[in-house]
């Protein structure tokens, strides 16, 4: 049995099981904690194959799905080192999510909300795992419209516009990328990804720098939104505050790297000559992200918001990685995909424990906890610690990567990138400080702590950051293998680089 | 040889797991035996390794794992011991092991004694990587675990808004120096493609001279900028005085003996790259000897105890800088270890007293205690003399070949550096003088300490006495090029310097004590000026945190986020699209006679357009 069809399919099948439960009662939640629990089992046997040869796909699916005489639909699915850790990212933090849910939303109103957990599971898998371009527009959207819903219904005060913004914003970007997607089937024939990759690889497939810089445009106008990068990220903030607890956690966590995946596995491996000739351009927009995002972090009154606009200065790193084109900077930029996905993701998770407790996500009405909830100020402070790129932990390996790649292509892009870093250390500490240090004033000196059953949904991620963040030798070596080929692939497209659009348009009056 | 160094840093590691998962349950005995156990059994591990490898000519590297592989770049997590980490690695183990037993006594009646030992023994185990780091990557794991301990000690009084604002100063600020630290770093990939010390001295000896000289000096001089946060020098000096706000045994440990000579260390770890980039080191030179006096004339007109003798380690680590700079790297190092143990002393001393004055650090409220506390008076007494180089004492010694090579390269160095040991001096007097004579102007009962802290008081006096006789310059020999001899007239001054400046101490503080008042008062201006420290703190405030903060807000949230980016571009394309719908929908009305005139019209247009086009002819 292949191990990718379960972790794909099983989730869908569960979606459907708990839509037949009872609402009221604790078979959803059971019924949604062991189906994501197996989904994380079965997806830990993908692990195996990939380590012995992280270049080559693995688990590989491949059944015809929709066969017409212009077109053939593949569902073509497989796992490299490029997309196993956020796969196994993704079926790690489900059942976190399902725990979380357990304990933040009202019990009537769970059991749309696992329903709903579950088909993003389904449809974030998919967009991680399919290898077939037509496919992984159906994954793309299948993975928006529940989350969707999770924000619009569950969400707070101002969810409702929130969830339109969020939606109608990355809608509008992967409208432009089914275009290029159509374009790109046009002109090779096929939506299937490894052959499209393998015939551009051998020569079999040219595609000219004009062509490479429209459908380059176009995947990334919908990488852009979703990563999201400056200044495509005004729906983020508002999305990340208004989402249930959960949701922003998963939002975060895994959402967030649907653009930076989709940016190496497609927009810079397909088309390197758009990239190389972008790359300056995008690589100033990550820095501008890096440094925005932080200075706005500074000075949020709200806590989910600031680790949002924390995240947009993150995800700026993953960018900023992916367009030095060096091994360093790429591998950085995937290990920092899951680095960010665990530390930010407990981040949320602890911001949605506070909000449970209190209420409210103002800075304001904290103060003065970590007397009565140490355990809460210490699990917080680990998480803040990884976020903000202590050695030992997770990020400090991919903001490192990232940093000395986008050196060795061009200094002083580390050196502008590296004012996040200590910016980082400047929002955080003084959030820190503000919530749960000093004295506790009258409402916060009773601050229930974490519970045994809070501990379970962290302690699997505090163990991991700190696993990630000192023996890279796991996790590193397949992310190495796959990302060394898109880079050889990418030298050797090379002659398109020196290629720049006005040379091209001389070429043409001259025909 | 397989000697698992790896075991020094393990020991306070366990430490620190066990006493902060368990130390809440355990009993106190138990907390303080796993504490004080753990960074026993390290200085005893250091001592065998010693043994084992004794006299240490070379350099005994252990590979453990390959920590990051990532194209060409290959970061191995190794240690190293040769004799530079071997001076650092008796240092940190010996006084580490001194203060913790300090600190039993110190601490004893704090609610959070597990919490203070757990911190304290993690941040000796980041200091014990930080010393053996063979690579600078890992030196850095070191580096910024050292910082998060002294964040977490500084900030140990978590209820106390001038601890957190401490901690996170220190913090942030450090932060600014691992900017250039890590630049530093990208630039020795870039160049070296490695961040190997062994890798890197290799193929710096077999690069030409004037090769790469301009990134050369580019990486000292990041690398600098990183010493200067840990290191607490111009201009990143302003968050030690700040980190006072923790426990004194804190203060004695990381604030004065070991974390922030850190920077010292890294400097002469990589020795081999600043002696290539002259001028990095001129800058070095120059920064840590305007630091010396800069912190030493603010150091002379602090009331808080703690304070002056915080300045007072500012201003020394200036001194070690100067002596880098100069080239005299063993100097610098061997300073490191004397103001280990006479800085330490002093603060221990310091808190000696505090703990005997139930919590008062104002030297205003102190005065006569020499009676009280007569250990700790006469222990002061030796660090006191140690600092102020008076011949035969440990600081005379390490400053002396400070001095001595700051004469051989630049004599202007050497007379600014003699003048400051004169304020260096009276400034330290001044405070013993404060303390210890006069009439008590306090109203707390003095006490003298137990012996858990009288004895390692009494411990590091021996060591600040005798301390300069063990012959670090010497010992450092195959590693550094042996200092300028000390001149008999460098000597002569420097000594003068430092016994007048305990002269003018005893006139104003003990037998004139009205002339102090008098003297500050016809300072006048420069008095506040130097009693507000420059006003720094201010200028940080007003220059540099304030208009982040402002623009941040106004312009780049209020202003281009909210209402350019969301409100103008994105809801305004948004509400764009609508008006269009909007417009379109007028043409909707529903009214069948609408409906027939635009039929009309358009037919009309219709012919008109193929008339006009000739369609039809």
């Amino acid at each position: 049995m292949n191990l990718l069809l379960v972790t794909l399919f099983l989730p869908l099948i569960g979606f459907f099981i708990i839509l037949l439960l009872p609402r009221n009662s604790k078979a959803p939640f059971t019924a949604a904690l062991l189906i994501t629990l197996a989904t994380f089992l079965a997806s830990l046997g993908l692990i195996g194959p990939v380590v012995r040869n992280g270049s080559q796909v693995s688990s590989a699916v491949d059944w015809l799905w929709i066969s017409s005489p212009s077109m053939q639909i593949h569902f073509h699915a497989g796992i490299d080192g490029i997309n196993l850790w956020l796969v196994l990212l993704t079926t790690l933090l489900l059942p976190v999510a399902v725990w979380m849910t357990n304990s933040v939303i009202a019990e009537d109103r769970r059991k749309p909300f696992f329903a709903l957990l579950l088909l993003f599971e389904f449809g974030i898998v998919g967009v991680f795992s399919v290898l077939d371009l037509f496919a992984f527009y159906v994954f793309w959207e299948v993975a928006l419209v529940p989350m969707y819903l999770l924000v619009g219904s569950f969400g707070g005060p101002q969810r409702v516009a929130a969830a339109m913004k969020f939606f109608v914003y990355t809608m509008t970007g992967s409208v432009l990328m089914l275009t290029c997607i159509l374009y790109l089937h046009h002109l090779a024939g096929t939506f299937d990804y490894l052959e499209i990759y393998s015939r551009l690889a051998s020569g079999q497939a040219v595609l000219g720098p004009e062509q490479q810089l429209l459908l380059f445009l176009g995947f990334f106008a919908a990488f852009a939104v979703k990563v999201p990068i400056v200044p495509f990220h005004t729906w983020l903030p508002a999305t990340y505050t208004e989402a249930p607890a959960p949701a922003t956690f998963l939002l975060a966590a895994v959402m967030s790297k649907m653009g930076t995946y989709g940016l190496l596995r497609y927009a810079v491996a397909l088309f390197p000559a758009g990239a190389h000739h972008y790359a300056r351009g995008i690589a100033t927009l990550a820095i501008i992200g890096i440094v925005y995002g932080a200075l706005l972090a500074l000075i949020q009154p709200n806590i989910k918001r600031l680790i949002a606009y924390s995240s947009v200065s993150h995800l700026g790193f993953i960018v900023l990685g992916l367009f030095t084109f060096t091994q360093q900077g790429t591998d950085g930029a995937v290990y920092q995909m899951v680095a960010h996905g665990l530390s930010t993701g407990a981040l949320f998770l602890l911001a949605g424990y506070l909000e449970q407790r209190r209420g409210s996500m103002e800075i304001t009405d904290f103060g003065g906890i970590a007397s009565s909830a140490p355990g809460l100020a210490t699990a917080f402070l680990i998480t803040l610690l990884a976020s903000i790129g202590l050695p030992t932990l997770c990020n400090f390996i991919g903001e490192f990567l990232v940093l000395q790649g986008a050196a060795l292509t061009k200094f002083s892009w580390a050196v502008w990138a590296a004012i996040g870093v200590i910016l980082s250390a400047a929002y955080m500490l003084w959030m820190y400080q503000r919530t749960f240090l000093g004295k506790p004033n009258a409402r916060n000196a009773s601050f229930p702590d974490l519970r045994g059953a809070d501990w379970i949904s962290i302690l699997p991620l505090i163990a991991l950051m700190v696993w990630l963040g000192c023996y890279t030798q796991s996790f590193l070596p397949p992310i190495s293998a796959a990302t060394s080929r898109i880079l050889e692939q990418n030298r050797q497209n090379e002659e398109y680089r020196v290629q720049l659009p006005t040379q091209v348009t001389e070429l043409r009056h001259e025909r | 040889m397989n000697l698992n160094l790896w075991l020094i840093p393990l020991f306070p590691l366990i430490g620190f797991v066990l006493n902060g998962l368990l130390g809440k349950r355990l009993p106190k005995g138990a907390v303080t035996g796993i504490a004080l156990g753990s960074v026993a059994a390290s200085l005893a591990y250091v001592a065998f390794v010693f043994s084992q490898l004794w006299p240490l000519t070379g350099a005994h590297t252990e590979h453990y794992f390959t920590w990051i592989n990532s194209g060409f770049l290959n970061v191995g997590f190794d240690f190293t011991v040769d004799r530079l980490s071997a001076v650092m690695l008796a240092i940190v183990t010996g006084v580490g092991f001194l203060i913790h037993i300090y600190a039993t006594g110190y601490m004893a009646g704090d609610p959070g004694y597990y919490r203070f030992f757990s911190y304290f023994n993690l941040f000796m185990f980041f200091m014990l990587v930080l010393v053996l780091a063979s690579n600078l990557l890992v030196l850095f794991v070191g580096w910024e675990g050292v910082g998060l301990c002294s964040y977490l000690l500084v900030g140990y009084y978590f209820t106390e808004d001038f601890a957190t604002n401490a901690a996170n100063k220190a913090f942030i600020v450090n932060r600014i120096g691992d900017f250039g630290f890590s630049l530093g770093m990208f630039l020795t990939v870039f160049l070296f493609r490695t961040l190997d010390f062994g890798k890197i001295a290799a193929s710096v000896s077999t690069m030409p001279a004037e090769a790469g000289v301009g990134v050369l000096t580019l990486i000292c001089l990041l690398l600098f900028v990183g010493a200067t946060g840990k290191s607490a020098q111009f201009p990143l000096y302003v968050w030690l005085p700040d980190a006072m706000a923790g426990p004194t045994p804190v203060s004695a440990l990381i604030h004065a003996a070991t974390m922030v000579t850190a920077g010292v260390y890294m400097v002469a770890r990589v020795s081999f790259l600043f002696s290539h980039a002259p001028r990095a080191m001129e800058v070095m030179a120059i920064i840590g000897l305007f630091t010396a006096v800069f912190a030493a004339t603010i150091g002379m007109a602090q009331n808080d105890i703690k304070k002056v003798f915080a300045y007072s380690t500012v201003s020394q680590l200036g001194y070690m800088f100067l002596g880098l700079g100069v080239g005299a790297y063993s100097a610098g190092i061997f300073h490191v270890m004397t103001h280990a143990f006479f800085k330490a002393l002093l603060f221990l001393g310091a808190g000696s007293v505090i703990h005997g004055l139930s919590g008062e650090q104002d030297l205003r409220h102190m005065g006569g205690l020499r009676k009280a506390m007569p250990i700790t008076c006469w222990t002061l007494f030796i660090a006191s003399l140690a600092i102020s180089g008076v011949p035969g004492f440990s600081g005379f010694f390490s400053k002396d070949e400070i001095l001595a090579a700051a004469y051989a390269h630049a004599p202007w160095m050497f007379w600014v550096g003699a003048i400051t040991a004169g304020i260096t001096a009276f400034y330290v007097f001044r405070a013993w003088f404060l303390a210890f004579f006069g009439t008590y102007r306090g109203h707390h009962h003095a006490h003298e300490s137990p012996l858990v802290m009288t004895g390692p008081l009494m411990i590091l006096a021996i060591l600040s006495a005798i301390g300069g006789f063990i012959n670090v310059p010497e010992w450092l020999a195959p590693l550094y090029s042996a200092p300028e001899a000390g001149h008999v007239s460098v000597m002569a001054i420097s000594a003068t310097m430092g016994l007048l400046g305990i002269v003018i101490a005893l006139f104003l503080y003990v037998i004139r004590p009205e002339l102090a008042e008098r003297a500050k008062k016809a300072a006048g201006p420069l008095y506040t000026l130097v009693e507000n420290k420059y006003y720094v703190d201010e200028i940080y405030q007003d220059v540099v945190v304030a208009p982040i903060e402002g623009i941040s807000r106004f312009l780049l949230w209020r202003g281009v986020d909210e209402a350019l980016l969301d409100t103008v571009f994105v809801n305004g394309s948004g509400r764009f699209v609508r008006s269009i719908g909007g417009l379109l929908r007028q043409l909707q009305s529903g009214s069948i006679r609408n409906y027939a005139t635009w039929v009309l019209a358009g037919s009309l247009l219709v012919i008109f357009f193929i008339g006009l086009f000739g369609g039809v002819r």
